[in-house]
């Protein structure tokens, strides 16, 4: 996923848990980057149009945005539920933020072959839990009874 | 914190080994499909189809030793085939190809993708100054004969698509 995707997502994510324009401040803080990091995308993001700046409210993503926000949201989802469900690694929220920009959307279109994602995705990603909501983490195949 | 891109490049043997475990685990996909490609075509059987196939399936297996032998090296366990075997065959129904030209497009996207991912390894991996337990050289050299591969594969199912 590239950059420009990975704060798409993000903004996505935050214009939804603060129900509005999403702060630079908050941007900058869920991708660990500085402020002026931030700023430098959100002004080529603009420039393509997927967002809009209001000054002094944040960013908003426009309609084209939205719909590259979602991709990469469920390209997102992908790569945490692989981890999680396949590969059985116990901190897939941290791994999946480390590998998700080396890992290709048509890499995890492959991936999503084998996974059994909800068709409701991405809307089932919860930003509290930074995972999706229908996510079975307890992996682990249940002992039979004795 | 100053950080000038939020791309985050290989930093260490756990996340390279991750990533390795990956392109095992996106072998074993295309090695299954093949086989079931090649299982599902009927009596009329295509021969330049069925050679496709069964070289594409051999192929994977002997890309997935050489990553297991990589992942080795670090020091980390791969991944079990016949786990992935089985999810494979529990969702294939799903997402099966309906015809010959179907099973060669997405012959062409096993390719694709294996190529792009081998790619962006390599790239992420000549961006990275971490130290590696197993010989950055080596490792960017085999990489890079897999990714290479990967492209004959390509061309190979591209030149039968146009062909038919």
């Amino acid at each position: 996923m590239n950059t420009a995707d990975q704060y798409l997502k993000t903004i996505y994510v935050v214009q939804k848990q603060e129900d509005g324009p999403a702060s630079t401040g908050s941007i900058a803080d869920s991708l660990g980057v500085s402020p002026a990091s931030a700023n430098e995308m959100i002004g080529k993001l603009e420039e393509r149009g997927l967002a809009e700046h209001e000054k002094y409210k944040g960013v908003r993503l426009t309609d084209d945005g939205i719909v590259r926000a979602r991709d990469a949201l469920q390209t997102y989802c992908i790569i945490e539920r692989f981890l999680a469900n396949v590969l059985a690694v116990e901190e897939f929220r941290d791994e999946a933020r480390e590998l998700e920009a080396v890992i290709d959307d048509t890499v995890a279109e492959r991936l999503d072959t084998i996974i059994d994602r909800q068709p409701e995705c991405p809307d089932c990603f919860d930003p509290e839990t930074d995972a999706c909501k229908c996510l079975d983490i307890a992996a682990a195949p249940v002992e039979p009874e004795q | 914190m100053v950080a000038v891109s939020v791309s985050q490049r290989i930093a260490s043997d756990d996340q390279l080994a991750r990533l390795l475990q990956i392109g095992i685990v996106l072998e074993e996909v295309v090695e299954a499909r093949a086989h079931h490609h090649y299982q599902s075509l009927d009596a009329e059987l295509d021969e330049e189809i069925e050679t496709l196939l069964a070289d594409a399936a051999e192929e994977s297996a002997e890309h997935r030793q050489r990553l297991e032998s990589l992942i080795e090296g670090l020091g980390v366990d791969s991944v079990p085939f016949d786990e992935i075997e089985s999810l494979v065959d529990a969702r294939y129904g799903r997402t099966q190809p309906e015809d010959f030209d179907g099973i060669l497009y997405d012959q062409l996207c096993n390719e694709e993708t294996a190529y792009k991912f081998y790619d962006d390894l390599i790239e992420a991996i000549e961006e990275s100054n971490a130290e590696f337990t197993i010989d950055r050289a080596e490792l960017l050299d085999e990489l890079r004969a897999i990714r290479e591969d990967e492209a004959e594969g390509v061309s190979e199912v591209t030149e039968v698509m146009e062909r038919r």
